[in-house]
């Protein structure tokens, strides 16, 4: 038997349910890989202990054969999520050594489903970024490299810590949020599969908010399959979040059927941009013809907004950071400044922030004031809510016609080495968002699932954009296409 | 129902060194919601707690904390609009408005800029000498109330209460239609009043639970009804607002104040700045708040987390349906009914409590006479010792009877009055305590007769001259008062006398 921590989540979860291991014996296997990967700097707040107090609890639960859906399987939780008692800082200074009093509903869902909390997970600071670069605790590490190169690769952003966490086998799975492409770009640069589900789908209670009207939770796994067990268990109305839907959520796992005969696969003319390598338009087309082979009518489709998408979402979602992030004043809690004598409360402010915030937050907070200040407001907020509106109807319009899905590259790329971004235009690094943003700004679920590997040998992700509220079949058109992908590669282990 | 109609009363005017100026006035009224839970969390909204003892999560910002909006405060706030007669609006909705301040955790207050829950109302203000002025209401919208900061406890610190942080409050804007100090100041009551009958603010000014900023500004003669058939606000002067006043007093007296304060700039040559100012009641000025290089960007936008606030029309009805009666039908009707003057039924509906005790009173018995006694037996007995009238020693019942007793002319009106003050200190049934303490008028004219005749007797130098004098018989009156210990029926001592010393 291959060594535990390998394993994904349905293959574990069908070993405990038959004893052939213990919640214990995968926990402690996790916690193993945990301490080996160093290197990696996935995991930043270890919880071993609090994670072998569940794994004993589950294991008891297990033999009494009152197992809920996910009991005694270990995952790693994003340091976006407020967990009661254990250190949730948003990987940014400002909230340095924060314990929260609370837990948030998604990690609560997951522990009520018998799921064990193995640490937090390092990320971009407050989700701003695409390569975990912005992070507090430093970088996170790609556990894939270029062929024989030795250069330190980005996971992705910004739940680069979960991508990393899951793609090393360090858990079974992971929670990341995703608000312009924070679960999928990531996803697809380390060979996972990583879905956004439906705005309103997972409550965001007490998930320390980026831009609130797009970041949405999501797992981050091995498999499709994984995807569907966890989502299930994350998501579902919660009266304490007012933008979470009232829905019934169905048994994704159950409509892992395979079959997806008839489906209708749109394939976006916008999405072909200039300048795309020639490895993702490969990948792309690939993806088609395995869809069509599975029995999916593939037609072209036209989202005309698409090139406006961007910049609409450099609008927004700094414009709703600068508000969600003036409650970092340090006068609660979390860091504050040291003063100088005479200082007064402008200077705690503007020292404190200073300190606490690294640039690209500060430089997003200073972007987001500025669209929203009088004179710009409407030039800036107003016109990219509007652009907003037609991405959305764009998207309507198209499901209208009968498509059930949309087939995109997850990321215009594969993998960039660390540091290779750091002397360009950051307008380059939101670059990475171009295929992923479009989703959240339409509130739609999207999935990432690793299709294939470049020349170098690093994974590259297919995007699906599905129905609102209609994860289940978008789930099941993703394992079609990753039981004909046929993805396996693993990266080797150098840590 | 009496349809009351009323004379628009005299714009108030200050004479400058140039020209007499009028006084264009526009309020927005800050009045706490009577609710148990805050607007977007379940911590407590109790007055006088323990600081930041009732704080949720929420309020104190903590991160990943969500709003979810109390039902019970919308309900509020539509039951006050359609207090004020104002268009419901089934869809609104909550923006952020952005600053910093230690007492405001969030970083911004949610309030309703852009799509408030209440549009255009109008509430008729009675001056209380016939006239009356009909204010229009702009809008109502809801909004959380920020905390309170502490500067004085600590000579190096600043100490943050959180306990107001996230109540909910219904902000009331007038449209500028207000012209005078006291006008302003019966506006005020007047929505307070509407407020406490509706039960969605208990109008406590001096806790901060119903708060006004003043926009002030003044024009000459013949401009305000330009700005009125054009709706055009360049025929007005610069508006200056006077924020955050509790006080009905300070109120009229800084508008007062603030015009004259704008008179002068004028009348010099000079422009007026909008800008926020404070009213200093000590030195009695006001002065400007902030700087214009100050003044707040507050980067409105709409709330992320909330969705708009849908509500139907369906529910809106059934909050009609169960709105008490307001003042303004009750004191219609109190004239109606009751046969009261104008004047004696704003008396008796200014506060619902008043009203329900005097109608209980004036129930089955002489409205006028029930008017006289609550206004001024009962009011005035109850004011010396600033007691309210939910705290009256004397219940409805109790007055009732003393008004029986005298209807029935079982007792005077001079008596009424000592047993009026027996009931209110001692209390006890008042027919009970006529018998018990023999305090029953004699309208038995033999025994009267018997009185008057021993006086005539006593005083024949008296009986001479009273008739030669009529107005002397008044002397025997009271000397037959006297010796009946006052229970003689004065009617029947009057007739009496007049029989005998006229005869």
């Amino acid at each position: 038997m291959s060594e535990l921590n390998t394993l994904g989540l349905g293959e574990a979860r069908d070993l405990l349910r038959k004893g052939e291991a213990t919640s214990v014996e995968l926990t402690e296997a996790c916690l193993k890989a945990i301490e080996d990967a160093g290197a990696l700097n996935a995991f930043v707040h270890k919880t071993p202990e609090l994670a072998m107090e569940r794994a004993a609890a589950a294991d008891t639960r297990l033999k009494a054969g009152d197992a809920p859906a996910m009991c005694g399987l270990p995952v790693g939780i994003k340091d976006l999520f407020c967990t009661k008692g254990v250190e949730s800082q948003a990987a940014s200074a400002i909230l340095d050594g924060f314990k929260p009093e609370y837990e948030s509903t998604v990690s609560q869902q997951l522990a009520d489903a018998g799921a064990v909390m193995l640490g937090k997970l390092n990320m971009d600071e407050f989700a701003m970024g695409s390569s975990n670069e912005t992070s507090t605790y430093g970088n996170v590490v790609n556990p894939w490299r270029r062929g024989n190169d030795d250069a330190p690769l980005t996971p992705g952003g910004s739940s680069g810590g979960s991508a990393s966490a899951v793609a090393a086998d360090l858990c079974l799975a992971a929670t990341g949020t995703d608000t312009g492409g924070s679960i999928r770009q990531p996803a697809a640069f380390t060979g996972i599969t990583g879905i956004k589900p439906t705005y309103g789908r997972c409550s965001r209670w007490g998930i320390i908010a980026f831009a609130s009207s797009l970041d949405q939770a999501g797992p981050m796994t091995k498999s499709v399959r994984d995807a569907a067990i966890m989502l299930e268990a994350m998501c579902g109305h919660d009266p304490k979040d007012s933008t979470s839907a009232d829905l019934a959520v169905p048994n994704f796992e159950a409509m892992l059927t395979g079959d997806i005969k008839g489906k209708k696969i749109g394939i976006p003319k916008e999405y072909r941009m200039e300048g795309m390598p020639g490895e993702i338009e490969q990948l792309w087309a690939d993806g088609a013809a395995m869809l069509k082979d599975a029995g999916a009518e593939i037609v072209d489709i036209s989202l005309p907004h698409t090139k406006y998408a961007l910049p609409a979402y450099y609008v927004i979602a700094p414009a709703e950071a600068s508000s969600n992030l003036a409650r970092y004043d340090g006068v609660r809690y979390g860091q504050r400044a040291s003063l100088a004598q005479g200082d007064g409360i402008t200077e705690m402010y503007e020292k404190t922030r200073a300190e606490g915030f690294g640039p690209e937050v500060q430089r997003r907070v200073m972007i987001g004031t500025y669209v929203l200040s009088a004179g710009f407001y409407d030039a800036y907020y107003n016109r990219a809510r509007r652009v907003r509106t037609l991405i959305k109807k764009d998207f309507e319009d198209v499901f209208a016609q009968g498509v059930d899905a949309i087939l995109t590259p997850a990321t215009p790329s594969a993998a960039f080495g660390l540091g290779e971004m750091t002397d360009a235009d950051p307008v380059q690094m939101y670059l990475n968002d171009v295929f992923t943003v479009t989703v959240n700004l339409a509130g739609l679920p999207g999935i990432s699932v690793p299709a294939g590997v470049d020349k170098q040998g690093l994974p590259l992700g297919l995007q699906l954009i599905g129905r609102p509220w209609e994860e289940g079949d978008l789930l099941n058109t993703a394992y079609a296409l990753e039981s004909a992908a046929g993805f396996v590669a693993k990266a080797g282990k150098w840590w | 129902m009496l349809d009351l109609t009323y004379d628009t009363p005299k714009v108030k005017t200050i004479a400058g060194a140039k020209h007499d100026w009028e006084l264009v006035i526009g309020i927005e009224v800050h009045a706490q919601v009577s609710s148990n839970a805050k607007l977007f969390s379940g911590a407590s909204t109790q007055f006088g707690a323990e600081p930041n003892s009732n704080v949720a999560f929420v309020d104190a910002a903590m991160p990943g904390m969500l709003p979810v909006i109390n039902e019970y405060c919308i309900e509020q706030a539509v039951r006050t609009g359609l207090g004020l007669k104002a268009d419901i609006n089934l869809k609104s909705a909550f923006d952020r408005k952005n600053y910093f301040y230690p007492d405001l955790p969030q970083g911004y207050q949610i309030s309703q800029l852009y799509h408030p829950i209440v549009g255009e109302g109008e509430v008729l203000v009675e001056m209380g000498d016939g006239t009356a002025r009909l204010v229009r209401i702009e809008r109502i919208h809801m909004e959380q109330d920020a905390g309170k900061s502490i500067h004085d406890m600590d000579p190096n610190m600043s100490f943050v209460d959180l306990n107001r942080t996230g109540v909910c409050l219904m902000e009331i804007v007038s449209r500028p239609d207000i012209r005078g100090p006291e006008e302003a100041a019966a506006y005020i009551a007047k929505i307070r009043q509407i407020m406490r009958y509706l039960g969605t603010c208990d109008g406590n000014m001096q806790n901060g639970n119903l708060r006004a900023d003043v926009n002030v500004s003044i024009c000459l003669p013949g401009a305000y009804e330009k700005y009125q058939e054009t709706q055009d606000f360049d025929y007005l002067g610069t508006r200056c607002e006077i924020k955050n006043m509790n006080s009905m007093r300070f109120i009229q007296q800084a508008i007062e104040v603030e015009a004259r304060r704008q008179i002068a700039i004028v009348e010099g040559g000079g422009t007026v700045d909008q800008e926020t100012r404070l009213y200093d009641p000590d030195k009695g000025e006001t002065r400007s708040m902030r700087s214009k290089e100050e003044a707040h960007d507050y980067r409105y936008f709409p709330d992320p987390d909330l969705l708009p606030l849908e509500i139907e029309q369906a529910w809106v009805d059934d909050i009609a349906a169960g709105l008490p009666e307001l003042p303004d039908e009750k004191k219609a009707r109190f004239i109606a009914d009751f046969g009261l003057t104008d004047y004696d039924a704003s008396v008796l509906t200014a506060e619902v409590e008043s009203a329900a005790y005097f109608e209980e009173v004036a129930q089955g018995r002489n409205g006028k006479l029930a008017a006289n006694w609550v206004i001024n037996e009962l009011f005035g007995r109850l004011k010396k010792e600033d007691h309210e009238i939910t705290d009256s020693p004397v219940s409805p019942t109790q007055l009732g009877g003393i008004i029986d007793l005298i209807a029935s002319d079982a007792i005077s009106g001079k008596i009424a009055k000592d047993l009026f003050e027996i009931v209110y200190t001692t209390g006890g049934d008042p027919a009970e305590i006529v018998d018990a303490r023999g305090m029953k008028q004699v309208t038995d004219t033999g025994a009267i007769e018997a009185a008057l005749d021993e006086i005539i007797a006593a005083n024949p130098a008296q009986v001479e001259k009273a008739k030669v004098n009529p107005k002397l018989a008044g002397w025997f009156v009271g000397q037959v008062m006297k010796a009946t210990g006052g229970k003689a029926n004065p009617k029947a001592v009057n007739q009496l006398v007049a029989q005998k010393l006229g005869g």
